[in-house]
Formats: structure tokens, C-alpha cells, sequence
């Protein structure tokens, strides 16, 4: 009897721990390969790693030449001006094609599979597409000019100063068509009722969707902006199909520059700093946020 | 990376199994990125050399990224303690490794074979680590031709290649006023700096180049020579055409051969565009010299690395010698366009170009004129090469005054050392 008791109690045992058995590779797994290698990119970042890793530590060296090297802010601006500009457009457009759709329209299901298909291409063929498209001698400056006006020029693509925008305007015809799936399936959840009264009360189509309609979408707004932001901060892809970082080194993106010191001048040093550096980026916007959910969670 | 380090284990087994019979033949395992083209039938041709002479070849071509992919991969290899038997891997990159001690000399074969005798001093010295040879040369290509379309320079009243940079830019005057775009051109950061090599050595000399583009001397950076050359720079950026930017080398090539430009500068294997459309040195294009009197070198090299096992280091050693044997110097540079490595092999079966460059070979060692690529990773490392390629190409595509690009030379320079 006693035999049994134990065994009963063993099993009890084992019933209560097997979760935790059967998730723990998973999460040993995770803490080696993600967290480990944060932790060991960090370490890589405080030494003078070149075409090998070393451990010695060599304070803050790797960092100090980081700020001082202009391409590094070259990337930091374009990484501002790209997701600043990428994520309110792709909001803007998507929120008014949602509106315009939800009137009831149609041919509603085309037009919506229309707007949405950009999203199942990669960025890759989004870029190389786009390159095309925007190419001064293949593209629309060349067809403007073949249908009679000489003069036309549209040359972002190899300008300097603009070949930034291209790489928006190219994300954004990829992701507004999203960003509008999104919305529209807000605005069709707000309550039918809600609307009615407010027709009753005699308010317009404007009044009802600023005052009534939009506020109540706030959930899908945070969802929009966080599916965009964190495309803006990968957008490694769009850049190297599009302009390749160029015209010179115009459209580096903190990505971009990663990738091109750790693989192509053999410098892991300046490499993994400037990845902690993105990391910190992150971190400063996540870390609040979560803190606010987690706490709203609580109350 | 990851797929490298899966299957190197079944590789090697795969080795042992086919290395058995043929034991005291040698193995060899070559990591390149040669893949396409004309190089890859060069690499054939080695691969063939070296089973004609009973050895195995365990071929382990990786693409991508110009070499980048395959030196992630050797970096896994070396980690894990298992690097192949030589990578293909030039300049100052040799050095970077030998300081690691991962490499093997051959120093044996080198001193038997009297490579000091046959080799430019110059490209010998790359070669060597502590004063012995850890690495192979298979090919030398010349970075500073202009290449030319005569058709469309006569068309311009043009009928002699320019030999100064002040000869060129009258030549290229006239043909913008002619309404022919003067030079073909990509915007990459490496062909910017390609001619921004051949300006330097124009303008400054080999003396001036070395001193600048080798030893990195602030003095030389900073210097009215500097700005004179990014001056000159500056006036190439307005023969190239509007279009330029990204375009691939091989396009700008075309360009020159379609009769689009008059000029390209470039290195030698732009020949190989125009052999392979069928086009004839010296009537459908023409190749000359940039200004300067120089020869900027770029070489190929095989590096070896340490291995274990006597059959492995036998490998080694034919390979060593095979790749410097003068035969295969020969076909293998008649498949990649380049010159023989060795100074001694007869050239009867090259081209015009080939045979010029070669003469002008001899001609800059004696002269103490034959200076390393810096945009071809000949000349300095790779993080300060990196540092040269983003000024160029921003004061290229930019207007950045030559006195400022001269100074933030410096001080990017001084911040990668």
C-alpha cells in the first residue's frame, strides 16, 4: 500500500511538472539563442573584434568611433525620416480607402483584394519592381518624356538628397493596402446601434466618424502602428532590392550598416555596436509600452 | 553558415572515403567564389590540372556578395577547427589571417620552385607572412586601362588616347560637345573607387600613391596633391551620364561597346565583355593605360590554410606547386582574361592587351612604378578600405569640396586604424 502511495504521489508529481518538462528545451533553447547572443554581441561590442571574434575587452572604443563615423548618422536620419514618413502615410491612405470601402460599395471584395495583394509580395520584389519603375531611363521619367515633354524629370532614385522618399513610396504602396484590411475590420466592429443614435441625433458623416467612429478604433490604431513600426525598423530588404544603400551611401539603414561592417569589411567590433545601438532603440520604445500594458493588465 | 557547418562533416567523411585508394596522391579542399562565367571555367581548369596529377578536389564554391558569404562560412570553418585546404583570398586579407595563425607556408615547395625569381617583388611581398610564402598567386590584372570605342572617338575628332588627365578632359569636352557621353560608368562604391585609384596615380605619381593609398600617410591624405586629385575626380563625375548610379560594371562595358560612351575605366576583365561579343583589340575597342606611368596591381590568390593529416598536407603542397606551375598559369588566364602571375611565361596565345600589360608590367617593376589596388583589397585592410569607398563615393555623388574630402580622408582614416 504504501508502494502504490508513492507511486500515486510520484505521478502526481510528474502530472503537475510535465508542462514545465515539455516547454523547458523550448525555453532553454530560446535563452541560449536569443538572449546568449544578445548577451555575447554586447560582449563583442566592448572589444576589438576584426575579421575574428576576440574577448579581451577593450572598453568603450567600438562606440566612440561609432559616433564619430558620419555614415552612422547618414543611417540614423534616414531611419527617422523613413518610418516617421512610412508609418503615417501607409496610416493616412489606409484609413481613407477603409472609409471609402465601408460605404456599402459594390464590387467591395475586388477592390479590397486589390488594395491587399501588394502584402503577399516580398520586399524583395517590391524593391526590384520599384527600381524599375523609378529608373530615370526606364521608367516614368522615360515615358513622360516619350509622350512629348522633354522636360520632365523624376530622378529620385539616383538623387541624393531624395533617393530616401523612394524607398517610402515604395513601402508604402506594399503596406497601406494593410494597414486598410486592418481599419476597415475596426470600423466594421463598431456598434451598429452606436451609429443609429447617432444619425437620430442628427449628426453628419464627418461629426460621426471624428467624434464617434475613430476614437473607438484606438486598439486598431496601436495594432496598425506597431505591425508598421517594427517593418520600418527591419527594412533591410527594401533597401538592398531598391537602391542597394545608394546613391553612395545615401539610403543606409541602421541595418544595412550593420550587415556592411560585420560582413563586407570584416569589422564584428563596430558591427555588434552598432546592433546594441538598435537594440537600446528598441528597448527605449518597447520597454515603456509593455510597462503600460502590463500594469494596465494588473489593474 | 549554419547549412556550412552541417554538412562539413559529410563532406570531410565523403573525402576520406574517396581519398582512401588514392592516398599518397594528396586531397584538397578549395573554398571560392567563382561561380559563373569565364571564372568558372577557370577554376575547372585548376580542378582538371590537379585530377590529371592524381589528386582529389573537393570543390566547395560558395556565392554571394562578391566573397562575403564565402568568408562567413571559412570563419565557421576555422572556429570549428576544421578549415579547408585553401581559400581563395588576396591581399592585405592574407596577412589578417596569418596573424591569427590559421595559416600553413609553403614555403618548401616556394624555395624549391624559385617563386622569388619569377614573381614581381611587389605581389611576392603580399604573398608571404614572416618571409614565407602562405599563399599562391594565380593571376595579375591590371586596374588602370581606360578602354575605349574608336569608332566613337573619331566620331568626336578624337584620334589618340589621352595620356595625361588634362589630355583626357579636352578629349571628353569635345565629346559632350559632340553629344556623346564620355566615360561609361556605374555608381558602386568600388568603381568610384576604381577611379579614384587611377586619378590618384595620374596625378600624384606611384610615389604620391604609396604614400597615400598604402601607407596611409596623413601628410600625403591632406596634401594640395589630394585636393588636386579629388579636383580631377570632380570633373569626372560630369562625363558620366545621368543614369549612372548602381549601374553594373559589365553594363557600362556595353555601353562603351554599343557605342552609348567613348571610355571606360576599368579593370581587365572588361576585356573579357568585349572578347566574348566577339570584338577585336585594337579595331572594335582599344585599351591604353590611365595617365600616371604606373601599373596598379590586382592579383588572385589561393591562401592555404593549416590542415592536419598527411595526405591533406600533400594535397597542399602539389597544389602550391601546380598553381604556379607555368601551364596552368597559361590556360588559366586564358580563360579569365588576366596575365599569368609569373613574369616568365611565353604569351604568344594572349591578346594585344594582355601582351601590353605585360610589357608594362616588367617596365613598372624595374621603374619601381607597380603599386597595389587599394579599391581591389589589394593595398590596405578591409575596414580601412571600407572607410576609403564611403568618402569617395559620397564626394562623388555629392558636392563636397576636394579641401574638405581631403580632410575627412584623413580623419576616417585615422578612425579605422
Amino acid at each position: 500500500m504504501a508502494g502504490t502511495g508513492f507511486l500515486t504521489t510520484l505521478s502526481r508529481g510528474f502530472e503537475r511538472r510535465l508542462p514545465l518538462i515539455v516547454v523547458s528545451p523550448l525555453f532553454a533553447l530560446s535563452l541560449f539563442f536569443v538572449y546568449g547572443f544578445i548577451a555575447w554581441t554586447v560582449w563583442i561590442s566592448f572589444t576589438k573584434s576584426g575579421v575574428m571574434p576576440v574577448y579581451d575587452l577593450s572598453g568603450l572604443a567600438q562606440y566612440e568611433r561609432l559616433w564619430t563615423t558620419p555614415r552612422w548618422y547618414v543611417a540614423l536620419k534616414n531611419l527617422f525620416i523613413f518610418s516617421s514618413l512610412f508609418i503615417g502615410i501607409s496610416m493616412a491612405l489606409g484609413i481613407v480607402l477603409a472609409i471609402l470601402l465601408d460605404q456599402r460599395i459594390r464590387v467591395e471584395g475586388v477592390i479590397r483584394t486589390i488594395y491587399l495583394y501588394p502584402m503577399a509580395l516580398s520586399f524583395i520584389v517590391t524593391g526590384t519592381a520599384w527600381k524599375w519603375i523609378l529608373n530615370p531611363g526606364l521608367g516614368i521619367e522615360k515615358l513622360v518624356r516619350d509622350w512629348g515633354f522633354p522636360d520632365f524629370t523624376f530622378d529620385w532614385l539616383v538623387n541624393p538628397d531624395y533617393a530616401i522618399y523612394t524607398i517610402v513610396i515604395a513601402g508604402v504602396w506594399q503596406s497601406s493596402g494593410y494597414a486598410m484590411a486592418l481599419f476597415l475590420a475596426g470600423l466594421r466592429s463598431v456598434d451598429d446601434e452606436v451609429l443609429k443614435a447617432a444619425a437620430i441625433d442628427g449628426a453628419g458623416a464627418w461629426r460621426t466618424y471624428t467624434r464617434i467612429v475613430l476614437p473607438s478604433m484606438r486598439p486598431v490604431f496601436l495594432s496598425v502602428v506597431i505591425i508598421l513600426a517594427h517593418l520600418a525598423i527591419k527594412s533591410f530588404d527594401l533597401v538592398v532590392a531598391l537602391t542597394g544603400g545608394g546613391p553612395g551611401y545615401a539610403t543606409d539603414m541602421p541595418a544595412t550598416f550593420m550587415y556592411a561592417f560585420a560582413f563586407q569589411r570584416s569589422e564584428l567590433g563596430m558591427a555588434a555596436a552598432s546592433a546594441v545601438m538598435m537594440l537600446a532603440t528598441i528597448c527605449a520604445i518597447i520597454v515603456p509600452y509593455l510597462y503600460s500594458e502590463l500594469r494596465g493588465a494588473r489593474r | 553558415m549554419f547549412r556550412y557547418m552541417t554538412f562539413a562533416p559529410l563532406v570531410a567523411a565523403a573525402g576520406l572515403a574517396l581519398g582512401a585508394p588514392a592516398r599518397a596522391e594528396g586531397t584538397v579542399e578549395v573554398l571560392h567564389w567563382w561561380t559563373s562565367g569565364g571564372e568558372a571555367k577557370a577554376v575547372g581548369e585548376l580542378k582538371q590540372s590537379f585530377e590529371a596529377a592524381g589528386g582529389t578536389w573537393i570543390d566547395s564554391p560558395i556565392a554571394g556578395g562578391g566573397g562575403d558569404a564565402a568568408m562567413t562560412a571559412l570563419r565557421a570553418r576555422v572556429v570549428a577547427g576544421n578549415p579547408p585546404t585553401a581559400v581563395q583570398l588576396k591581399g592585405p586579407g592574407i596577412q589578417e589571417w596569418a596573424e591569427l595563425g590559421a595559416l600553413a607556408d609553403v614555403e618548401g615547395v616556394a624555395a624549391a620552385e624559385g617563386w622569388d625569381g619569377v614573381l614581381p617583388p611587389v605581389l611576392a611581398a603580399i604573398m608571404k607572412s614572416d618571409g614565407r610564402y602562405v599563399a599562391a598567386p594565380v593571376n595579375i590584372h591590371r586596374v588602370d586601362w581606360i578602354w575605349a570605342n574608336p569608332e566613337v572617338l573619331a566620331r568626336a575628332g578624337i584620334d589618340t588616347m589621352p595620356t595625361t588627365w588634362d589630355e583626357f578632359n579636352a578629349a571628353a569636352d569635345k565629346l559632350i560637345a559632340a553629344g556623346i557621353t564620355p566615360l561609361a560608368h556605374g555608381g558602386q562604391p568600388w568603381q568610384d573607387a576604381t577611379i579614384f585609384e587611377n586619378v590618384v596615380l595620374g596625378v600624384g605619381g606611384a610615389e604620391f600613391y604609396r604614400a597615400a593609398l598604402v601607407n596611409l600617410d596623413p601628410e600625403a591624405l591632406t596634401s594640395p596633391t589630394m585636393v588636386a586629385a579629388f579636383d580631377q575626380l570632380r570633373k569626372m563625375r560630369g562625363y558620366v551620364d545621368a543614369n549612372f548610379s548602381g549601374r553594373d560594371w559589365n553594363l557600362a562595358t556595353a555601353m562603351v561597346m554599343n557605342g552609348e560612351a567613348a571610355f571606360q575605366i576599368m579593370g581587365d576583365w572588361a576585356k573579357g565583355e568585349f572578347l566574348a561579343a566577339g570584338k577585336v583589340p585594337g579595331k572594335d575597342f582599344v585599351c591604353a593605360p590611365t595617365p600616371g606611368g604606373g601599373f596598379v596591381l590586382n592579383a588572385d590568390s589561393f591562401t592555404f590554410f593549416k590542415v592536419s593529416g598527411e595526405d591533406n598536407i600533400a594535397g597542399q603542397q602539389k597544389l602550391a606547386s601546380l598553381i604556379m606551375s607555368p601551364e596552368f598559369q597559361k590556360t588559366f588566364n586564358l580563360a579569365k582574361g588576366s596575365i599569368p602571375a609569373r613574369t616568365d611565361v611565353p604569351l604568344d596565345e594572349f591578346d594585344d592587351c594582355a601582351k601590353l600589360s605585360h610589357a608594362d608590367l616588367l617596365k613598372a617593376t624595374e621603374a619601381d612604378t607597380l603599386v597595389p589596388s587599394m579599391a581591389h583589397e589589394m593595398a590596405i585592410s578591409r575596414s580601412v578600405r571600407g572607410e576609403f569607398l564611403d568618402l569617395v563615393t559620397e564626394f562623388f555623388n555629392s558636392d563636397m569640396s576636394s579641401e574638405d574630402a581631403a580632410q575627412r580622408l584623413a580623419d576616417a582614416v585615422k578612425r579605422a586604424m
